[in-house]
Order: C-alpha cells, then sequence, then structure tokens
C-alpha cells in the first residue's frame, strides 16, 4: 500500500445529505490524517450529528462518498462499518443499562470475537476459551477508563460523566483505528470534562484517531490537532485551532452575524 | 457475566425424574402427570419465547401456527402419507423454520410493534387455513388416528413414557437455551434488547441475530406441536387459535420474561390452571388469564421469579 494512501485513514467526497426537503449536508468535502485528533464543530443543527451518523452507517448518505484506509464504505451497513475498523459514542448515552459495565465492554469485543449460535449453545471448549479472551480484555480496558473497580455495577447506575468514559471504553474494546466521539463532555462537570478530555488524549497516543463533535471549546482547543467547521451541512472553514479560532466566517456562524 | 447457576437445573431435573412415581403414590394427583406432559409441551415454546421476548425483545403474537404447523405437518405426513412419526417431526421443524424465515425477514427489519403486529395477523391466517383446508387438514373436525411414537421398536404408549420423551426434550432445550444466553451471542441478544443503534455501532448484526432467534423459536413451537399430535392422536384447528398465543404470553409474563425459569414456571402454572384448577370457572376461564395478565403487569414486572427479589427488599428496610 502506498504512503501516501495511507496518511488519510477517512477521506469524505461531495457528501450530501437530505432529509426531505431538508439539506443537512451539502457537498461536504474533507479528510482526517491518519493519527491525529479531529474535532468538528458547529453551531445547533448543523450537521455534525448527521455526519457522524453517515459515516457510521446508521443511514446511507443521499449522494458522495465515504472512503476508509481507501475503499469505500458509504454503502455498508453500521454493523459492516463497524467490523471494518470504525467505532462510536452517542451523544445521548446509549448504553446497554439492562448489563453490567464489563459486560458492556464485553459487547465491544464482538466485531474481533464471535461465536455462533450452535457453538454457544453446545458450549464448545472453544467458545469458552473465547469468552476468557474478551472478559481479560475487557478488564483491560475497565482499567484504562478507570472503571475497574465498578465493573460488576449495572451500567444504569453510574453518573453520567462514568457512563460517557464506559461508552467510550465500549468503542475501544473493538480496537477501532477510527473512533467517533459525539459531544463526550456534554453534561460533564469540569472534573469529569478533564478526565474525558486527558481518556480522548491518552487513546490518540495509543495511535487511534480520533474524531470528535464538541461544543465544550476549551476541550477542543485544547486537544485537537484539526478542527473542521460545519454550518447549515456545509463547511465553513477548516485548519489548525489557532487558524480557525480567528476565522471571521467561524465567529460569524457563532456569534450571529451582523458584520 | 449473567450466570445461570447450575444447582436448581439439577434440581429440577431431578423433580422431573420422580414426578411421575410421586403422582403415582398419590391417589389424587395421579392424573397429574398427564398434565404434565402438556406442561412439558408449552415448556418447549415457552422457552424459545422467552428468548425471543424477554432476552431479545421481540414481541411475537403468532407462535400458535408455528405450534400449529408442526402437528399439522406430523398428522398429515402420518396419516394420509404412512411416513415414519420422526421423519415428520424432522420435516415439520424444518418447514416451520422456512415459514419463519419468509415472516419474520419482512417484519423483523421494522422497528417497533410491527412484529407483533404481523405475527398477529400471520397466526390468524395460519389458523383459517387449518380450518379451510378441509382436504387437507380435515377443517374443523380436525384429524384422527395420528400414531404414537416409538423408539428402536419400543413403543411410548403410555402417559410415563411420554412424560419421560418431552421432558428429555425440554431439558435438552433448557440447558441449550441456557447456555446460549450465558454466551456472546446471548450478550448480542440482551443488546439488542436495549439498543439497536449501540449494537449494530458495536459489530452487531442486528437483522441475523433477530432473524435467528425468531427461527429458533419457531422450531421449537413447531417441535412441540409434533409430540401434542402424537401424544393426543388427533389435532383439530382450535388448539391453535389466536387465544392459545395470548396464553402464551400469559405464561412467560407470569413467570418472567426477562429469566428463563420464568417460561418453565408460567407454563406449568396456567397448564395446571387450565387443566385442573380452573374448571370451577367454566367459560369464565378468560376472565381469570385476563386478570392474571393485569396484576402481573401492574404489580409483578418481573414476574413470578421477580418475587424473591420483592421480598428481599422488604426485609433490606
Amino acid at each position: 500500500m502506498s504512503t501516501v494512501k495511507d496518511e488519510n485513514v477517512l477521506e469524505v467526497q461531495k457528501l450530501v445529505m437530505t432529509f426531505g426537503g431538508l439539506m443537512a449536508l451539502s457537498n461536504l468535502n474533507f479528510q482526517v490524517k491518519r493519527g491525529i485528533i479531529k474535532a468538528i464543530i458547529g453551531p445547533n443543527g448543523a450537521g455534525k450529528t448527521t455526519l457522524f451518523n453517515v459515516i457510521t452507517g446508521s443511514f446511507p448518505p443521499t449522494d458522495g462518498t465515504v472512503r476508509f484506509k481507501g475503499r469505500s464504505i458509504q454503502h455498508l451497513k453500521a454493523h459492516k462499518i463497524a467490523d471494518r475498523g470504525i467505532s462510536r459514542t452517542f451523544q445521548t448515552v446509549e448504553l446497554f443499562g439492562n448489563m453490567t459495565v464489563l459486560e458492556n465492554v464485553m459487547l465491544g469485543c464482538h466485531t474481533r470475537v464471535r461465536t455462533s449460535f450452535m457453538a454457544s449453545g453446545f458450549v464448545l471448549p472453544q467458545s469458552r476459551r473465547k469468552e476468557k479472551r474478551i472478559r481479560e480484555s475487557a478488564l483491560k480496558i475497565l482499567k484504562f477508563i478507570g472503571l475497574a473497580d465498578k465493573f460488576k455495577d449495572s451500567a444504569d447506575s453510574l453518573p453520567l460523566g462514568e457512563q460517557k468514559l464506559l461508552e467510550i471504553g465500549r468503542a475501544l474494546a473493538s480496537e477501532p483505528e477510527l473512533i467517533c466521539l459525539d459531544e463526550p463532555a456534554a453534561g460533564l462537570n469540569e472534573t469529569e470534562t478533564h478526565v474525558a478530555s486527558s481518556l480522548i488524549k491518552a487513546i490518540n497516543a495509543k495511535g487511534m484517531t480520533v474524531l470528535l463533535v464538541e461544543h465544550d471549546m476549551k476541550v477542543v482547543m485544547n486537544i485537537s490537532d484539526e478542527i473542521l467547521v460545519l454550518n447549515y451541512g456545509q463547511k465553513i472553514a477548516e485548519g489548525p485551532p489557532e487558524d480557525v479560532r480567528n476565522s471571521p466566517r467561524v465567529i460569524d456562524a457563532y456569534l450571529g452575524g451582523a458584520a | 457475566m449473567l450466570r445461570i447457576a447450575k444447582l436448581p437445573i439439577a434440581i429440577f431435573a431431578l423433580f422431573i425424574i420422580i414426578f411421575p412415581w410421586i403422582a403415582r403414590q398419590i391417589p389424587a394427583i395421579e392424573h397429574y402427570t398427564d398434565i404434565m406432559v402438556f406442561a412439558g409441551i408449552y415448556c418447549l415454546i415457552t422457552i424459545g419465547l422467552s428468548l425471543l421476548m424477554g432476552y431479545t425483545g421481540q414481541i411475537s403474537i403468532g407462535h400458535a401456527a408455528f405450534y400449529g404447523i408442526g402437528a399439522y405437518v406430523s398428522a398429515i405426513l402420518t396419516v394420509r402419507y404412512g411416513l415414519n412419526p420422526w421423519a415428520c417431526m424432522c420435516i415439520g421443524m424444518a418447514v416451520t423454520a422456512a415459514v419463519a424465515l419468509l415472516v419474520g425477514a419482512p417484519s423483523l427489519k421494522l422497528k417497533g410493534h410491527y412484529l407483533a403486529m404481523a405475527t398477529l395477523a400471520f397466526g390468524i391466517i395460519i389458523f383459517i387455513i387449518f380450518n379451510e383446508e378441509t382436504e387437507w387438514t380435515g377443517g374443523p373436525d380436525g384429524m384422527a388416528g395420528i400414531p404414537g411414537l416409538s423408539i428402536f421398536g419400543f413403543d411410548l404408549d403410555s402417559v410415563e413414557k411420554y412424560f419421560y420423551l418431552v421432558w428429555g426434550f425440554v431439558l435438552a432445550a433448557f440447558v441449550f437455551t441456557v447456555n446460549v444466553i450465558q454466551s456472546g451471542t446471548g450478550r448480542a441478544l440482551r443488546a439488542i434488547h436495549a439498543s439497536e443503534p449501540a449494537s449494530s455501532a458495536m459489530g452487531v448484526d442486528v437483522f441475523r441475530f433477530k432473524i435467528m432467534i425468531f427461527v429458533y423459536s419457531a422450531v421449537l413451537a413447531s417441535l412441540a406441536g409434533s409430540l401434542y399430535a402424537h401424544y393426543l392422536n388427533f389435532v383439530n384447528p382450535s388448539t391453535f387459535d389466536l387465544f392459545f398465543s395470548i396464553k402464551l404470553l400469559i405464561m412467560i409474563a407470569l413467570g418472567g420474561m426477562h429469566n428463563i425459569w420464568g417460561a418453565v414456571i408460567g407454563a406449568g402454572l396456567i397448564t395446571f390452571l387450565s387443566y385442573e384448577w380452573l374448571h370451577y370457572f367454566e367459560e369464565f376461564d378468560v376472565i381469570v388469564y385476563g386478570a392474571i395478565l393485569l396484576l402481573v403487569t401492574i404489580f409483578l414486572p418481573n414476574g413470578l421469579v421477580g418475587v424473591p427479589g420483592i421480598v428481599k427488599g422488604w426485609f433490606r428496610r
């Protein structure tokens, strides 16, 4: 594989997403370089979550392509995209509340280790070994995100801050190359926000590429290498934090431009 | 990890083994072995339904139809074509699997309660077919003369022998299902119940799992149907009507949907209620079932298996 191709983990080209008459994304182009933290910001309704949903396969785009490691994925179902190596979290926490903290992370290993229906019904030795392996790697992840001592608790019982961390942990369990975090700091207090942003940095240090939607500008400016700014489904700025911060179009979009 | 204790399963198996002996000792309950055969047949269906509804969260109101397909395939092939009953049982399960695939594929793709609606309609259609295809099914009069079962020339001609056959199947299905629940497959099923978007984002092929469990539960119902037909040697459509599908729901709701034991307890209790304890109410037994469903939904959302938890809660206070 050529190094040039390898440089961009994700390439979005001419992406269009319409809902009825509403254009949520219009002709969007951008790339995500391997190994960086890229933040997507923009006012409410700018199309950030829609973009995430299209990338991770919740619904196919109206037009355009999404390439992951050089192969187009925009036609694939969500679980197939997860198989390829993209994982995500949700803006409103979507944990499996009926399961324990550990089980949530173990479920995240689903793309890596699978047991067939028959093998699980007859408890073949191989399926038992697989379970053990999943459990060990899930415990390791819980240690990494700092929830190891709560592994037995029901996921529902955690405070919001820890639920957000657990969602990140579950997403990590599939060992993705690209992880999409949808507002990981939303609703968190200052301490929790700090924990979340150091965790994101630690994930990135492990070599994972991070795509981040976030409203907390302190978090965004502190941890991201690049920022993409959307407004009404269109790109209005892209680049390193300091450039974006000073872009008149961005200031305009956020402050409601009379200028 | 979700663990289902082994000891109660062993005790339960032991209870099944000695049950006919106990019943024989007490004349007043001698016929309970016969009722337990029916309880076992219903149990096979509720075990599958519990996995489908309680664990995976997919509601079916049409399992009487799969039960009926099993029974009628067995009846028609043995009576009209003289085929071996065991072969008919397998053919019945294969036919049911194919039908479940056909019905499930479009309806499981939809969200919400569409599966419930689709299976409800499907159940009614199959019931009409049993009634109207007189040439094949004998219509409302049903079909008689279905042969009994035998294993290697050993006839299962007594109630007790049939009891062991049926409960052997129940135990096998129970253990298999428990294993599935405790495995990665079971985890994926519970994940689907909690959040479909999160499950598919984690790589779970939601549709494939749903259809797999739907077919599995239908095949168990079909097996139960065949066992029913060969036990009674007679089938007629009224056994497989909509009310039976609802009765199945009442069974797992009463026992507790979110626990596989609920399927066993609910099937056992409702069977004894309808065959033995509700005679006093005659046709008004429907009201009792309605009252049970109502009270359980309001006061025991986790069914009877949830009662120990509630009692424990009282003492902790």
